[in-house]
């Protein structure tokens, strides 16, 4: 009897101290998420209950802050911005990724390194560095000014960053500048999961490349089209450097991001913790429900 | 054939095109830095002979080599320690999984939702709170383990095979061993990858350093660069020298990580 339960007895042991040894390796990382991401969160929620300035923040009436927020008109002003440049930047961006993608999948295409290096080249520039150059560029006495007044399209430089319209539109094109490479990578990352004889096959029956790129490329791509589709609403919804840097909110708060606006509220003025948490709160709802709908509308297509 | 080969000519120019939008900015930043303002308002092309003038005058008005050396140690630090705790909790999860750890993954993956500028001010006050301001620790804590990068791991980790790993237990070696010495070689690509995601966003990082360092010989080289735009007037060669400084070492990481990075994502989207 004893003889058959030691083996036995033992492989429990070993299977133990294996399920330990994993607990131990995942611990370290998971703490630190619970800790840096997930208590500090609870606690912006408690925040967001709080009014007051500076450190004397007390306990009133709990949607105080919340109802503040949609009377603020510069708050007002940065949800509309960012969501102006969600809708409009973000699929710009996806599709311009999927087209160059696709392109650069193709076999014959010569240069195609050069191709690649050259358009992902943009995603290596620092954030702030890339909305300085954007600010440069466009400043009224910037290359483009000069280039425009120089080809007799201008009289004199225009204020591009403090026309309100104008400042938007740099943003945008300046997110589809810096971005638009780090897409493409993750998309041609999953074409390269796709057999290359499916396309063959596809050439061989006819298929134009408008069918082949909506019928082959779309649907087997669609979980990283999804992830990149997350990753993006994500990234715009926290909109800062670009905010700062480039435009630096203005003219008169118009281009404000959400995330500029928090900052400002809690960092640049007499803080109200209370009250910029309560919005930092918002940004986590929009973001916790637009990658829901996003996963939804994501597998409904199956 | 020949509308094949219309379409052809018609990619070459479009991709052609979009290369040359992508590479100008760039392009005009290296030239911008070797010349003076007013050459540079005047839409400079070509190189120029100012880039000795601009660095004295950057290095005479800024703190630059303080604020290389303070980004060069935040963002190595925390990338070396990052990878280390995300790969380990990574190969954790997918090697010894069970419905326990499983659960706790999700849960982690849904701290992929949470922006971090929802937890910037109650982080704001528990690090000034524990004096952890204008400290390396301070700048790596928040960022020091990420779901993004668990997740990876975990990804990379299920084409490991099991048969090593027990080859290597009949071996003798224990359960770190194997880690440190058999997954880690094997999935270079996974950790090139994951080395250069994670150095870019600390190098990047700008909201959080300005957030938390707040004194001259504790700033990073993008909250320098972003100081050099407060004044009324901007000299357009120093700015950009400064930019293109702190531009380097992102690119140089890029161009030498660029393959290994493919394929470490490859693997990742699998």
């Amino acid at each position: 009897m004893s003889q058959v339960k030691e083996p036995k007895k033992r492989k429990m042991s070993l299977e133990r101290r294996h399920n330990l040894t994993g607990w131990a390796f995942l611990t370290p990382a998971t703490l630190m998420i619970a800790v840096m991401s997930f208590w500090p969160m609870i606690q912006a929620f408690i925040l967001s209950l709080q009014t007051g300035k500076a450190n004397n923040l007390k306990f009133g009436d709990p949607l105080a802050n919340y109802v503040r927020m949609f009377r603020d008109n510069v708050f007002m002003t940065s949800l509309g911005n960012t969501f102006l440049y969600l809708i409009i930047q973000v699929p710009i961006m996806l599709v311009l990724a999927l087209i160059l993608a696709s392109m650069l999948n193709n076999k014959d295409l010569r240069c195609k390194g050069l191709f690649r290096t050259a358009i992902f080249l943009p995603c290596a520039t620092s954030l702030v560095s890339y909305a300085i150059i954007f600010r440069s560029l466009f400043g009224v006495d910037g290359f483009i000014n000069t280039v425009l007044v120089n080809l007799g399209i201008l009289h004199t430089g225009y204020n591009f960053l403090g026309h309100a319209t104008s400042a938007k539109i740099i943003i945008i094109i300046a997110l589809i500048w810096r971005w638009t490479g780090y897409n493409m990578v993750f998309y041609l990352s999953g074409l390269q999961n796709i057999e290359y004889s499916v396309y063959e096959a596809a050439k061989i029956d006819g298929a134009s490349p408008m069918q082949t790129f909506f019928k082959i490329t779309v649907p087997l791509l669609k979980p990283t089209i999804l992830l990149t589709a997350i990753m993006s609403t994500n990234g715009t919804l926290q909109l800062f450097d670009e905010s700062v840097n480039l435009t630096k909110g203005g003219p008169a708060n118009a281009t404000i991001t959400m995330s500029h606006y928090i900052y400002n509220m809690s960092f640049k003025y007499v803080p109200t913790f209370g009250y910029a948490a309560a919005m930092s709160f918002l940004i986590f709802i929009l973001v916790a429900i637009l990658a829901f709908v996003q996963m939804k509308v994501g597998d409904k297509r199956d | 054939m020949t509308k094949t080969k219309r379409m052809n000519v018609l990619m070459y120019v479009f991709l052609t095109i979009v290369s040359l939008i992508s590479v100008f900015p760039l392009y005009w930043m290296l030239i911008s830095a070797t010349n003076k303002s007013v050459d540079v308002s005047r839409g400079a092309m070509l190189p120029g002979t100012a880039l000795i003038d601009n660095w004295k005058s950057l290095i005479s008005q800024s703190p630059v080599g303080s604020a290389m050396l303070n980004s060069f140690k935040y963002a190595v630090i925390l990338t070396i320690v990052a990878l280390v705790i995300c790969s380990l909790a990574g190969y954790g999860f997918e090697i010894y999984h069970d419905k326990g750890k499983d659960l706790v993954m999700s849960i982690l993956l849904l701290g992929m939702m949470v922006p971090f500028v929802a937890t910037l001010i109650p982080l704001f006050r528990m690090f000034s709170a524990a004096h952890l301001l204008n400290t390396t620790l301070g700048f790596i804590l928040p960022t020091i383990s990420t779901p993004f990068l668990i997740m990876m791991f975990r990804q990379s980790a299920r084409s490991f095979p099991h048969d090593i790993i027990e080859a290597a237990r009949i071996d003798g070696l224990n359960e770190v061993q194997i880690f440190f010495r058999m997954f880690i070689p094997t999935m270079r690509s996974t950790y090139a990858a994951a080395m250069t995601i994670t150095f870019m966003n600390a190098w990047n990082n700008y909201l959080w350093p300005k957030v938390m360092m707040t004194q001259d010989d504790t700033i990073t080289m993008p909250m320098l660069v972003a100081n050099l735009t407060e004044g009324y007037v901007t000299d357009y060669g120093v700015l950009m020298l400064a930019v293109l400084i702190c531009s380097l070492p992102t690119i140089i990481i890029f161009f030498l990580l660029q393959k290994s990075f493919a394929e470490g994502i490859t693997g990742a989207v699998k």
